[in-house]
């Protein structure tokens, strides 16, 4: 081999390797690191893993928010109008965070069926419903429009209520 | 009366922007393949034509918002007649049609400059350049008029008053992130037209980086200070002191500057050695597609993120379109042309060719790890394999090992020689800094937080080893000087900027693993009489109250903040607000920076009861993620302002250094 070639030879090497250790990587971190997403309709029919990070989301249920006087320890029900899931959280919910509107939680499922949350996020969606809980509804044999309704009648409810912030001036 | 003509006067000059961008997209290319003259002068004058019709469309409709000219349904649906004027200023571009207006007066002004900073280049490379770059107006004045017409009217039935513009977006961020981010997303086009055009001409050489070179470095510096500043938004504006979240349209701001990032290297190798000439065009390519890809993930819908104004499955397509059509397109060409340009050059193992292009490589893995972790979601989504996501654990986990081992090689790279070097010369040079480096970096944990923390010792080993070969070399450049700051003054600005560069990668890596680590966050209940110390802070909160602002209301808390027990005391006021218009609440951020640590401190919500739920945090170093931003975009200037470039253009006309070899060059 002349020098050139055996030049040529290492770079492309080196090339493979380190393509071969970045895939390698990758994959092993993607593996761990993905979350899927469940409604609560999915979780109540046991598809959801147990212990193991995941997202899940719908519609906080009316007057379902209880917060501990003490600490910043707070539970809601998430529903897709046709299950409800526990979540417990502690710490701070996020602005637009409000009873009758999307939110998805990221957390653990434990075994006494509660969803344990590490973060919540607010999601506020045109049509009263986070886009991902309409399609598992429709693939549960539900049909969404019908819920979307339901959700938006208590999210207009609620508003002519006043929200808490509004109530204060 | 004119005035209220103003919106077809824009979409008017809007249209004429087009067809002037029609003409540059076919005249000049013409003239080129056939060589004539006339036709290759197209371009000058559309050029200049279609920059000035753009402005005129753009101050249309800034006029319309100063003016609450609410028949025009962008005006409102993103402003209100309350909003402070500095913010109906900046709504023009805090929302859909109208920063895809601000992105195309960006693009008609970089081929504006192009065209008159084009002084000596060979007509016909001027000419193919102003044709390429026609052709990407074409593509954007078109989405513009066919998908998203920022002067739509809402006649005959108009609002009373505008819907408002989001409460996170009222704020100064807006006013500078956009446009900065948007200037290094489109100044790439130049370097991509500069790129095609070689490739078309079959020129790829030694003049032609000169002029390539200048126009990357500035875009480039663009972009690095559009990503700081919005992660410095970002930051102090969600309320909850994250600075980075890979959140997928960060992603696509991060990857054009990886490969940007690579391009900058590579381009420096092609002019000083003249080899990666088909890598420096590839690399030219992805950049400019990379930054449409960010432009088609943030503008179709994608995502569902802060930055998703629009959900028209439309206006995705055409930008997927488009996409599509520049990668094919300019990939094609570069198939059937990249031969004829390439060139081979030697080069030697250990030396400064092989570790930029090893640099280049990380950068690349880089980029494909983030792009996979970006569109994985996607790509199942739209299989229908379900709904994922993918968390910011992924990122770190392959993009802090990767930026560690780019750092070993950052370190050797500005030491090492051209072409080739010998082992034992890079190791009497480094062997000390490297000594130094570990022992600073492994003591520093200990001396700082009391207790070994292996990330901390690694960014800040890391940041030592950049730095410290850079000091030691400085001392051997001037050696042979009259005196250190004689030998200092020789230096050219191009090697100030590459330390500037470097030195600016390691103050952001040393704040990242500090603040990362460091960082101490308390969620407390407050209610006024309590106290919270955090990290030798008293925080305590005297009084609850609220105000009115010009378009909002607002629950303020006054935290008086005092270090330890005699240490100066100073309030902090931070505030829950209620849009008016919107009915939206917003947390506004009530911050005490300062070079070693920030204090910041935020609203929850109401408990009830007269308490609330505080955020208190204690951030160290995190100033140092932006300042290291504005030092990198300042190296990036620095190196354009070196006289090289200039000299390059007054000494000759280009047309006889076409044939010069590398060797001939000058060296840094």
């Amino acid at each position: 081999m002349t020098p050139k070639r055996k030049q040529k030879l290492f770079v492309i090497l080196g090339l493979l390797s380190l393509t071969a250790i970045a895939v390698g990587l990758t994959l092993y971190a993607l593996r761990a690191n993905i979350n899927l997403f469940f409604s609560p309709v999915q979780i109540a029919q046991g598809d959801a893993p147990m212990e193991r990070q995941i997202r899940a989301g719908g519609m906080v249920k009316e007057g379902s928010v209880s917060r501990d006087p003490e600490s910043l320890d707070v539970e809601f029900v998430v529903t897709d109008y046709v299950d409800d899931l526990e979540v417990y959280y502690s710490g701070i919910l996020p602005d637009l965070f409000r009873e009758g509107q999307g939110v998805v939680v990221v957390g653990e499922l434990q075994a006494d069926g509660r969803l344990y949350a590490d973060k919540v996020l607010a999601r506020h969606d045109e049509n009263y419903m986070p886009p991902e809980v309409a399609q598992a509804l429709e693939e549960a044999g539900y049909s969404p429009a019908d819920f979307q309704a339901k959700a938006a009648e208590v999210g207009k409810r609620l508003e002519q209520e006043g929200s808490p912030e509004g109530s204060d001036y | 009366m004119l005035i209220k003509i103003i919106p077809e006067i824009g979409h008017f000059a809007l249209v004429i922007a087009l067809l002037m961008a029609v003409v540059q997209a076919v005249m000049p290319l013409a003239g080129a393949a056939t060589r004539r003259p006339l036709w290759m002068a197209y371009g000058r004058p559309m050029a200049i034509g279609q920059f000035l019709f753009v402005t005129i469309a753009y101050l249309c409709l800034t006029a319309s918002y100063m003016l609450d000219d609410f028949s025009v349904a962008n005006v409102a649906n993103n402003s209100n007649s309350l909003l402070p004027w500095y913010y109906k200023f900046s709504a023009v571009w805090g929302n859909h049609e109208g920063s895809v207006l601000l992105w195309s007066l960006m693009l008609a002004g970089w081929g504006f400059a192009a065209s008159v900073f084009s002084g000596d280049l060979p007509r016909d490379m001027v000419a193919r350049v102003q044709g390429i770059m026609g052709m990407v107006c074409v593509g954007f004045l078109l989405f513009i008029l066919m998908t998203s017409n920022p002067f739509e009217r809402l006649l005959p039935n108009m609002p009373q008053d505008g819907a408002d513009l989001n409460p996170l977006l009222q704020d100064f961020g807006l006013v500078v992130h956009p446009p900065m981010l948007y200037m290094g997303y489109v100044g790439f086009s130049v370097v991509f037209a500069f790129a095609i055009a070689a490739l078309l001409g079959g020129r790829l050489d030694a003049a032609w980086t000169r002029w390539a070179r200048p126009w990357t470095n500035v875009a480039w510096a663009f972009l690095t200070v559009g990503i700081a500043l919005g992660s410095w938004w970002a930051y102090y504006e969600l309320g909850w002191g994250g600075w980075w979240f890979w959140d997928p349209v960060e992603n696509a701001s991060l990857l054009p500057w990886l490969t940007g990032t690579a391009l900058v290297h590579s381009l420096a190798v092609t002019e000083k050695r003249g080899s990666f000439k088909s890598w420096t065009v590839l690399l030219a390519i992805s950049t400019f597609s990379l930054s449409l890809m960010g432009t088609f993930l943030v503008r179709s819908g994608v995502l569902t993120s802060v930055h998703a104004f629009a959900n028209d499955p439309t206006r995705g397509f055409f930008i997927l379109m488009l996409l599509a059509i520049t990668v094919t397109l300019s990939l094609l060409v570069f198939a059937l042309r990249a031969p004829r340009v390439s060139h081979k050059v030697g080069f030697n193992w250990l030396s400064r060719d092989s570790l930029l292009l090893i640099n280049n490589i990380i950068l690349v893995i880089m980029t494909v790890t983030v792009l996979l972790g970006t569109v994985y979601p996607l790509i199942l989504d739209s299989l229908g394999l379900g709904k994922i996501s993918v968390g910011p654990p992924y990122f770190n986990a392959l993009f802090v090992p990767l930026t560690v081992v780019m750092c070993v090689f950052m370190g050797l790279g500005p030491v090492a020689r051209w072409k080739s070097m010998s082992g034992r010369e890079l190791w009497r040079k480094l062997g000390l800094a490297a000594a130094a480096a570990i022992v600073l970096g492994v003591a520093m944990p200990l001396v700082y937080g009391g207790e070994w923390n292996l990330w901390v010792s690694l960014g800040i080993v890391s940041a030592l080893w950049i730095v410290l070969p850079m000091v030691r070399d400085l001392f051997d450049k001037t050696r042979h000087a009259s005196s250190f700051v004689a030998g200092l003054r020789k230096l050219s600005l191009s090697y100030w900027g590459m330390v500037l560069g470097h030195v600016g990668i390691a103050v952001t890596i040393v704040g990242v693993a500090v603040v990362s680590n460091y960082n101490i966050e308390r969620n407390v209940r407050m209610s006024p009489g309590t106290t919270v110390e955090v990290a030798g802070y008293q925080f305590t909160m005297t009084e609850l109250t609220n105000r009115r602002g010009p378009n909002f209301l607002a629950d303020t808390s006054i935290i008086q903040v005092q270090r330890g027990d005699e240490g100066r005391s100073f309030v902090m006021r931070p505030e829950k607000r209620l849009y008016l218009a919107t009915g939206m609440p917003m947390t506004q951020v009530a911050l005490r920076p300062g070079l070693f640590r920030d204090l910041y401190v935020a609203m929850g919500e109401d408990l009830g009861d007269g308490s609330y739920a505080m955020r208190v945090q204690y951030k160290p170093f995190v100033r140092w993620l932006w300042l290291g931003g504005l030092l990198m975009a300042f190296g990036g200037i620095l190196a354009v302002a070196d006289k090289r470039y200039r000299r390059a253009a007054a000494r000759q006309p280009a047309s006889s250094r076409i044939d010069q070899s590398p060797s001939q060059e000058a060296t840094v």
